[in-house]
């Protein structure tokens, strides 16, 4: 292998809250703070800087790399920001391995910062830029259209319902009562998701994420390196990337084939052969509810229209034989975009290690997978990481 | 480290502070405005929307007819090399009944609600769509699979905009 292995060392992590009071450098600070801590380090141990943060119209602040770069400890640094919407929060530890497995830098911080209050009436109105200007915009298009247009799709492939789908939900709510950063942690009903209101049909409210605000912060060492940190080092051993096209509405919406051919290529660098067997435990992307389903059949993790008899099943319970979001999620612990997806990394960093506390699946785990989702309902981001 | 035993960051508040005063912040509007340049495909589409055609884009090696149309072939990634009419119907891919508008605010009590949907045109190829909106149906008749066609808006009013069409409306018999 021509690459420096790379460890996962420290993990920090702020609240997840629907307006912080700290801005979006103050909560970077917090949650690198906390991870150098974590694993004893301070920031003149640290090399390299990757930054993810999601779009700039959140916050109203062009360049946001730039300035989130201080709150980051990104000063005098060799630093880099990393942006693919959803799917930045993998993206940017993707980028943190490429800086030290390439050889460049022993130690990398991996910071992941959003601010989404910061954006009236609603954050939500700042996607609307995303679709194309010409022949899309001028329909007025909401983000929830093309979630709901997805949603949809996949329902009436594989013959789901709204029911079944409500379940992941319900799951991941639940979950996140046990996480301390959780945002929307909540004990309900599939009739609770079927019950409350109706935006975009097939989408209720309680089948999405909320809008958040909140930091999530890891470090990155080179093998070598690891070692005189920690003992207990998770390693990065795949990742993997891909994008699709633009042209989203001549895609088969039913199935993320980008998400496949990102898995594939994490599955290939860890050795992973089955995924369905070998990957313990995972963090798919879950913006919708619908979407932590279409993503474990895009990660092979289910067959395709099958990842719902899991959920049935029990199968991706906490307890269960194939955890999936036993965080909570972007469901229940909340989805400031970016931080949300390196959230998910951190999770499992902490499942690998046993120390997820009172989320703890049992069967000590020795691999799993974080992922992430984004741009124009194109992009998949993936680690695969071992202990 | 387990996180149960952490003093976690970001302080919560609620928007009402703001109203009230208790907390202070900046509200600005930047206005700024854009003028988006077309191109040569998707300006010759909106020229043909114009005259109540839709025209794509064929590519001689994977022999796609693309709508929208491309300069380009995003597959070959080459040249696209003909212009071709296709039909203003089509089929329903997939649709939503939404609630909303873009900003999150909700439809006006009474207000029917907004009907996207992906279609898929004919004469392009097998499962090009485009966005837009469907119109003269009630929402829990539309189904996937349903055939479509445009609902112009009169010549003198078209503009050359993807809004000329003003809704695609089920196709009668
Ligand atoms: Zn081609």
């Amino acid at each position: 292998m021509a690459y420096q292995k790379v460890a996962i060392v420290g993990a920090g992590i702020t609240k997840f809250v629907r307006r912080a009071q700290e801005t979006g450098k103050e909560l970077a600070f917090q949650a690198s703070k906390m991870a150098l801590d974590s694993c004893g380090m301070t920031i003149d141990d640290i090399e390299s800087v990757s930054l993810g943060t999601a779009p700039d119209a959140f916050d109203g602040v062009h360049m946001k790399g730039e300035y989130l770069s201080d709150g980051s400890g990104g000063w005098r640094k060799p630093y880099m920001r990393q942006f693919v919407g959803g799917g930045t929060g993998v993206f940017a530890p993707i980028h943190g391995w490429l800086h030290v497995a390439s050889g460049m830098f022993d130690t990398c911080l991996v910071v992941c910062s959003e601010k989404m209050s910061s954006c009236y009436p609603h954050p939500q109105g700042a996607f609307k830029t995303i679709f194309d200007h010409t022949t899309e915009q001028a329909l007025d298009p909401t983000l929830i259209w093309i979630f709901a247009l997805e949603m949809n799709r996949f329902m009436s492939t594989y013959g789901i319902t709204k029911e079944e789908i409500a379940q992941v939900s319900v799951k991941n709510k639940k979950n996140a009562m046990d996480h301390p950063a959780a945002q929307l942690p909540m004990e309900i009903t599939v009739d609770d998701v079927m019950n409350s209101e109706t935006l975009a049909w097939p989408v209720n409210r309680l089948d999405i994420s909320p809008a958040s605000d909140g930091a999530a912060a890891i470090v990155l060492a080179s093998e070598h390196a690891s070692k005189r940190i920690t003992d207990k080092p998770v390693w990065i051993d795949g990742v993997g990337w891909n994008l699709d096209t633009a042209y989203w509405a001549t895609r088969d919406l039913s199935y993320p084939r980008y998400v496949e051919k990102a898995a594939r290529m994490a599955y290939d660098m860890a050795g992973v052969v089955e995924p369905k067997r070998e990957i313990e435990i995972a963090e798919p992307y879950d913006p919708f509810d619908y979407k932590e389903l279409h993503h474990m059949e895009g990660l092979q993790l289910a067959d395709r229209g099958k990842a719902v008899e899991m959920l049935l099943d029990g199968v991706t319970q906490r307890d269960g034989d194939r955890p999936m979001c036993p965080s909570g999620g972007a469901l229940g612990v909340g989805n400031p975009i970016a931080a949300t997806g390196l959230m998910k990394v951190i999770e499992i960093f902490l499942q690998l290690r046993g120390e997820a506390g009172k989320r703890q699946v049992p069967g000590s785990p020795r691999c799993g997978l974080a992922q992430a989702w984004g741009d124009l309902m194109q992009v998949g981001t993936v680690v695969v990481l071992r202990r | 480290m387990e996180l149960d035993k952490k003093e976690l960051g970001a302080t919560h508040y609620k928007e009402s502070a703001l109203k009230e005063g208790k907390l202070l912040s900046l509200a600005k509007q930047p206005k700024l405005q854009y003028a988006w340049d077309n191109g040569p495909a998707i300006g010759r589409y909106l020229e043909e929307l114009k005259e109540g055609r839709i025209i794509a884009r064929k590519c001689n090696k994977c022999r796609r007819i693309m709508i929208p149309p491309r300069m380009f072939c995003e597959l070959c990634w080459r040249p696209t090399d003909e212009w071709v009419y296709v039909k203003d119907t089509g089929k329903v891919n997939t649709f939503s009944i939404c609630y909303v508008n873009w900003d999150a605010s909700r439809i006006k009590k009474g207000d029917k609600p907004h009907l996207p949907a992906v279609i898929e045109i004919d004469g392009a190829s097998e499962g090009m769509g485009i966005l837009h909106v469907l119109g003269e149906v009630e929402p829990e008749k539309i189904k996937i699979g349903m055939k479509v066609k445009a609902a112009w808006k009169k010549p003198e009013e078209r503009e050359g905009a993807i809004t000329d069409i003003l809704y695609f409306k089920p196709v009668r018999g």
